[in-house]
């Protein structure tokens, strides 16, 4: 569990501000769900969060410490597309956090430690309902199994933080309810703090603790260069993490196909 | 009516492409027989017997002065420097094009450098190469490094660099180290285009072999071609013509079915799933 700290912090890219006075206490073991109109600066938001670019002002801590200014394996992601890797299978995709870790030079392990490595990897893998598609790659998924997969693949490291980019955005609405259930269900019982973005009002009160609301106050065209988007409004969602809370049906068994909820392969080039 | 665009050949593929075959070999036979009937001396059209026999003395005969089958000492002495030019091509392309592709020093260092070289023809050099290398197999085997080189690297640095972002963000929240994310990551999704880089630079490579060796060597296919041509000999030129084709056409097609078996994510696996 990790708090995160965000302290008055300005993105600019040249002759442009994205975002402005973004100024948020994320406690540890929030789930943080962002909102905002589509180009106002959330996906940058999240850049800065992973460490992908630096803030042109201002500072984020993480559990008190100023956050490396490069992608680390304390704060796992799932985008919204290539997050998983297409030459790996699915069980190689999850393995890979564990043979990075333990394996500098080689980023592969062997005999003992490679049997308990994948030991765990099929683990989560049930856990997020790829069992039976360990030896799949990608390219053969659904999206949502797809997105299944990073999530698994971002946990197997045991991240402080793990950030969402419009995770479930481009999935069908009956997968995607599934994949919520699984999420709200990760996240309690990881205890892992989250941030994710989403452009779907309903999914940030279903699963957040906290919705952030990201706008520019001023909008008229030629204010847009000078002016980004800020933090307009920051609403707790009473919920607390307990494990027989509200919602669950009991029963998640997310590999289940329905024709009606078809989600067909996403294709990927 | 349907459209052109629309009408699969079916049953009739292996027809279709066997059938500009014949018609070049019929083409052949008549053009070969009317003008043995004109002068059965003619050289420039040796009829298929003649061939035949050309190829027996090469390759089934040892050469009475060496002992050598020379058909098959030539293919050896050829593959030999094809293999080792082109070895040292890819080894050049997987260290130069990987750095250039993955890291943003070296791509500013050496991008720019790589494009330059890669314009400058590459048949231009071999008086230099001859003149620092010798005439030897040295500077034969460089010739063919340097024509298929650069293309090598460029093509991998842009297929490394097309990598999405995403991707080498998502490694490194994974704990990769540079080492790692070249290694489990770059590495690997490079290869399959490695491999079609290779096929289309094939080509080249036996150009640039066949040139050396006509202007110097003591054997080797394209030696041996240019040697007989001062005799007009057809007869053994068609042969070697033809079978330095189906070498390099086996070796492309060696090359797809290895990258199809080897890298089956590569070669949509999705459309089995
Ligand atoms: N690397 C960049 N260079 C310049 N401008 C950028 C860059 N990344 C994003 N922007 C600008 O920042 C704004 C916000 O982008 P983004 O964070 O992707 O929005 P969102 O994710 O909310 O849709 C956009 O106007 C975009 O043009
Ligand atoms: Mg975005």
């Amino acid at each position: 569990m990790s708090a995160l700290s965000i302290r008055n912090v300005w993105m600019e890219y040249t002759g442009q501000i994205v975002l402005e006075r973004i100024n948020l206490e994320i406690e540890s073991g929030a789930f943080v769900a962002i909102v905002g109109p589509s180009g106002c600066g959330k996906t940058t938001f999240l850049r800065l969060l992973l460490g992908q670019e630096r803030p042109t002002r201002g500072s984020i801590m993480l559990d008190g410490a100023p956050m490396p200014d490069e992608p680390g394996p304390d704060r796992g992601v799932v985008f919204q597309r290539y997050s998983v890797f297409p030459h790996l299978t699915v069980l190689g995709n999850v393995l890979l956090g564990a043979e990075l870790a333990a394996a500098p030079l080689l980023g592969r392990l062997f005999g003992a430690p490679r049997r308990r490595a994948i030991d765990a990897a099929r683990a989560l893998l049930a856990e997020v309902g790829l069992a039976e598609s360990e030896q799949k790659y990608p390219a053969q998924l659904s999206g949502g199994m797809q997105q299944r997969l990073a999530l698994a693949q971002a946990l197997i490291c045991k991240p402080r933080v793990l950030l969402l980019d419009e995770p479930f955005g481009a999935l069908d609405p009956g997968i995607r309810s599934e994949i919520h259930t699984l999420m709200r269900r990760l996240w309690r019982e990881r205890g892992v703090t989250i941030v994710m973005v989403t452009h779907d009002l309903r999914e940030a009160f279903f699963l957040g603790t906290r919705v952030v609301v990201l706008d520019r106050l001023r909008n008229r065209p030629e204010e847009r260069q000078r002016y980004g988007a800020t933090i307009t409004q920051n609403i707790e969602v009473h919920r607390r993490r307990t494990p027989d809370a509200d919602l669950e049906s009991g029963r998640d068994d997310p590999a289940r196909m329905d024709p009606t909820r078809r989600d067909d392969p996403v294709r990927q080039n | 009516m349907r459209r052109l665009i629309n009408i699969q050949p079916g049953w009739l593929r292996w027809p279709l492409a066997l059938l500009p075959f014949v018609l070049l070999a019929l083409l052949y036979g008549i053009g070969a027989t009317l003008r043995h009937a004109e002068n059965p001396d003619d050289k420039v059209l040796p009829p298929l017997v003649a061939m035949v026999s050309a190829v027996e003395r090469t390759a089934l005969t040892p050469d009475k002065r060496t002992g050598e089958y020379v058909f098959w000492s030539d293919t050896g002495a050829s593959l030999q420097r094809l293999a080792i030019g082109i070895g040292g091509a890819v080894a050049i392309a997987l260290v130069f094009g990987l750095a250039i592709g993955l890291l943003p020093m070296v791509n500013a260092l050496l991008a720019p450098l790589t494009t330059v070289l890669s314009m400058i023809p590459p048949m231009a050099l071999l008086p230099i190469l001859f003149i620092i290398f010798g005439l030897g197999e040295l500077s034969k085997v460089v010739l063919i490094v340097v024509g298929v080189a650069p293309c090598l690297v460029r093509d991998l640095a842009l297929a490394v660099g097309k990598l999405p972002r995403e991707q080498i963000v998502k490694a490194q929240t994974l704990g990769a180290s540079t080492w790692q994310v070249l290694l489990r990551i770059a590495l690997p999704q490079a290869l399959p285009r490695l491999i079609e880089s290779l096929r289309l630079a094939l080509g080249p490579a036996f150009l640039f072999l066949i040139s050396a060796e006509a202007i110097s060597a003591e054997n080797g296919l394209g030696y041996r071609i240019f040697l007989v041509r001062r005799y007009l000999a057809m007869d053994v030129i068609l042969p070697y013509v033809a079978w330095i084709t189906l070498l390099a056409y086996l070796m492309d097609t060696a090359l797809a079915s290895i990258s199809r078996r080897v890298f089956r994510w590569a070669h949509g696996a999705g459309h089995q799933g």
